[in-house]
């Protein structure tokens, strides 16, 4: 069976990101930019079951600028076999990016997506779910375990209070939580043979997808800057003070 | 402690803009060392410098390796690490293909040793050592001890050692004991004791290969008499299969100063008998391969310098943005500050960063010429890169590992008090840099082979062509206006005149007083490596003005670059006069006292 794996080109994690002086967005110019780390639990999850004999084919795909190749020949330094890229320098949001993928699904027929829950810029945690809801699959969200056996997804999430585990069938949509696995470090004949692999660039309007934005961004702020801290002489006037200046309680 | 972050953008930059990575991707050999290979290769050589050696640097130092009855303990979490690193691959970076290895430039394998160096130094001796035994065995091992041992070290299945030094034989091997007595069968068998020998025992693999010096019963005396061998800890059958215990024992390790995780052995040869060892390439002219190899090592310990600076430099950064202590200097009722906003600090991180981009910029463009000098199909151009590398090794060697004694120190000072406790780190990196100016050749020993075998024996050619090429650049710094171009210009061309200067001096005493000339040796060397890495550095500058002019991005880059260049002018090379000073004039005093005077 075919795993296809989303993966996203995000500001690397240890970057600390700045808002753009007309607070139209985070300033990307020239910042480290690494994969969503999310989608290289993906991507590491889909070639573990691929080398348990699970899966045939590892197939990662990015939406975004070309440089989103980068994130692919990641992608297939790990272990994808291939990549696709779907070129724009348009702003995705989730849910172009989910009815991108669904014609992708629709037309390399994976039994099972595997995608980051959320992408560390933006944390809108809604592609996976929107593109199960176009495709009219069942999803598994937050998954900490997945096991696939006859035609079946076994699925463990990570939910408030606990684990729950949900049996889907296949084809199936599964978002990963950071405690699935832990992403291995790529070896070097990996690298080097990631840039031999095939990659493919196509472009959304040869899917025939519109991409446009639907929702506008007003305004992008850092947040308050953290003041200083004063003592209070008892508990009734810490008491008082959340309640009536920090109206917390 | 701090955490290590590969600095790649400066990777990248000295490797495409001064470098050449794009001409030395064209030699014949290197194919696949195309820019975004090069870039995904530093991208997971820094990941895995950061998440896997790097939090080991610590506990190395403060566990560091244990010896009971005659078996070596590595720190706690050295035998995952290696296996991971082995199994990833990265032992074999530069080796031959035919062997396993990827074959990739010595340029791209210079920018990922740095970070092995400086994300853990005590770790990455192992691999280094390794790649020396490899490097002799492919130049004089036969096609049997090729097929046998070269395949499980390229892939790091099996570690290999350098058996040089001897309790009487350090900078003087003609001093060497060990001995070699020939067996009927074509082996031989090893007497002697060698020490110093790093990761000489150790529990990360199941087989160390040692290459040792020894005499043959009818060697001449002294350097001509000394043969190399192959001496395995256990034999190994033609099929590459572990068989018995070779007759080698480690029977103790070193208390040292730094690189504690770092195993240095006393190795005892022969006590049960005799250790079996076999002859690489012919006998007596083991010396003689052991240099050709000392390239190699000796700009491997300069990355050491190097990459030490670079992680003090982090370090002391961490630290002074973080640490609030005083008000800025001259601004009246505002707050406390991080002490990176007082003039001193920003001084000294300044000096660690200009000094550290200045070294990188030159051992890079010295690794690129030893591909050049490998590779390059016109005999001609690898002759002249090859003078060049040769010219340059005791520069990248004694230069980059002195600065980073200092740089290291420096970085300890950022810290104030907090740099003399052992809990934060920054004194680690000072200890482990003390040990680069010595081994594989104190800066004395490269000093001396400067001023002799480099500058005197060729009368000085292969130096002159190097400032000629540094004259080329101040003519491309007249056409810049801009106050950090005359700085840099006034700077490098004093710089150039004093090189000039010590040179003709060493040529011309060199011959007729070689006690006055070698007291000058390891001033020229100090001067020689500022003024080439002023030159260096105006290269970067001029590179960098034409890209903030093209309106290429990371214009914040460009200009740092820039502004690095010139503090290194005004800080570094304006030190040039007063080195060559030294040379020209410093022997009368250093040599007058009679010994009993001191």
């Amino acid at each position: 069976m075919k795993i296809l794996v989303p993966v996203k080109r995000v500001v690397d994690y240890n970057v600390k990101v700045r808002v753009k002086a007309d607070a139209s967005g985070v300033d990307i110019a020239n910042v480290k930019m690494s994969m969503n780390p999310f989608d290289e639990i993906a991507v590491e999850e889909a070639v573990r079951l691929k080398e348990a004999g699970v899966a045939t084919e590892v197939i990662a795909v990015s939406c975004g600028v070309a440089q989103c190749q980068e994130t692919l020949r990641t992608a297939m330094a790990i272990g994808a076999d291939r990549g696709i890229l779907v070129q724009t320098d348009e702003e995705l949001q989730p849910l172009a990016v989910a009815k991108l993928l669904k014609t992708l699904v629709e037309k390399e027929g994976p039994q099972l997506v595997i995608l980051g829950k959320q992408a560390i810029d933006d944390d809108a945690n809604q592609t996976g779910q929107m593109l199960a809801a176009l495709l009219n699959l069942p999803q598994a969200t937050f998954a900490s375990k997945v096991a696939i056996a006859d035609g079946k997804a076994t699925v463990t999430r990570e939910i408030d209070g606990g684990l729950e585990t949900l049996s889907m069938s296949l084809p199936a949509i599964v978002t990963t939580d950071l405690r699935l696995n832990e992403p291995r470090y790529a070896t070097l004949p990996n690298i080097m043979k990631a840039k031999k692999k095939p990659l493919e660039t196509v472009t959304p309007a040869d899917l025939g997808v519109d991409v446009a934005p639907r929702l506008k961004t007003l305004k992008v702020e850092e947040p308050p800057k953290r003041s200083a801290g004063i003592k209070v002489a008892d508990v009734a006037e810490l008491v008082a003070k959340l309640k009536n200046e920090a109206k917390v309680i | 402690m701090s955490d290590y972050v590969a600095p790649i953008r400066d990777m990248q930059f000295v490797m495409k803009e001064l470098a050449g990575l794009e001409q030395v991707g064209q030699l014949p050999s290197f194919g696949d060392a195309t820019d975004d290979l090069v870039d995904a290769v530093l991208e997971e050589a820094g990941k895995f410098a950061a998440g896997v050696l790097s939090p080991l640097n610590r506990t190395g130092d403060q566990v560091g390796a244990k010896w009971a009855d005659g078996k070596v303990t590595t720190a706690p979490g050295w035998q995952v690490a290696y296996r991971q690193f082995a199994e990833s691959g990265w032992t074999a970076l530069a080796c031959d293909p035919e062997y396993g290895g990827q074959g990739l430039p010595k340029l791209v394998s210079t920018a990922v040793m740095e970070m092995w160096k400086s994300a853990n130094m005590a770790f990455s001796l192992c691999p280094m050592l390794t790649n020396g035994a490899i490097e002799a065995l492919m130049l004089r091992g036969t096609d049997e001890q090729k097929a046998v041992y070269l395949t499980k070290m390229v892939s790091g299945e099996w570690t290999g050692t350098m058996n040089l030094t001897e309790p009487q034989a350090g900078s003087d091997l003609a001093a060497v004991r060990t001995r070699a007595e020939p067996q009927a069968d074509g082996s031989y068998k090893i007497f002697g004791q060698k020490i110093f020998i790093t990761y000489g025992e150790h529990d990360l693999t199941d087989n160390i290969v040692h290459l040792v010096l020894a005499r043959l019963p009818d060697a001449p005396e002294g350097v001509k008499g000394i043969s190399l061998f192959l001496v395995p800890k256990f034999m190994v059958d033609a099929e590459g299969t572990i068989g018995a215990r070779n007759d080698v024992h480690c029977v103790s390790i070193e208390h040292k100063l730094g690189i504690h995780a770092s195993p240095t052995c006393v190795l005892a040869f022969g006590d049960k008998g005799g250790a079996t060892g076999y002859l690489i390439g012919e006998p007596n002219r083991g010396l003689e391969y052991m240099f050709i190899m000392m390239n190699e090592a000796r700009f491997a310990v300069g990355m050491e310098g190097l990459a030490l600076s670079e992680r003090a430099y982090q370090q002391a950064v961490g630290y002074a943005r973080d640490r609030v202590q005083g008000t800025e200097a001259g601004v009246r009722g505002g707050g406390k500050v991080a002490i990176i906003r007082h003039p001193d600090v920003r001084r000294m991180l300044m000096s660690m960063k200009s000094q550290t981009e200045a070294m990188r910029a030159l051992a890079y463009v010295v690794g690129a010429a030893t591909d050049m000098a490998h590779d390059h199909p016109d005999e001609a151009v690898r002759a002249q890169n090859q003078a060049f590398v040769d010219l340059l090794i005791p520069i990248v060697k004694g230069w980059c590992t002195e600065n980073s004694i200092d740089i290291a120190s420096t970085g300890v000072q950022v810290h104030g008090g907090m740099g003399f406790i052992e809990e934060t780190g920054a004194a680690q990196h000072f200890r482990d840099a003390r040990i680069t100016t010595i081994y594989e050749g104190t800066t004395a020993i490269q000093g001396n082979d400067l001023i002799g075998r480099k500058i005197a024996r060729d009368g000085g050619v292969a130096m002159k062509a190097v400032i000629e090429q540094m004259r080329a650049v101040v003519v491309q710094l007249n056409d810049q206006s801009g106050a950090e171009y005359k700085a840099i210009r006034t700077a490098l061309s004093a710089g150039i005149t004093a090189l000039e200067e010590a040179t003709d001096y060493v040529l011309a005493t060199y011959g007729s007083d070689i006690k006055a000339a070698s007291v000058g040796a390891v001033p020229m060397l100090k001067l020689f490596g500022i003024v080439a890495g002023g030159w260096q550095m105006a290269r970067a500058a001029l590179v960098s003005q034409q890209r903030l002019a093209e309106g290429a991005g990371d214009a914040a880059f460009y200009q740092a670059k820039i502004v690095t260049a010139r503090f290194y002018a005004d800080h570094v090379l304006s030190q040039a006069p007063g080195l060559a000073y030294v040379v020209v004039h410093g022997a009368a005093g250093a040599l007058a006292l009679e010994d009993e005077m001191f």
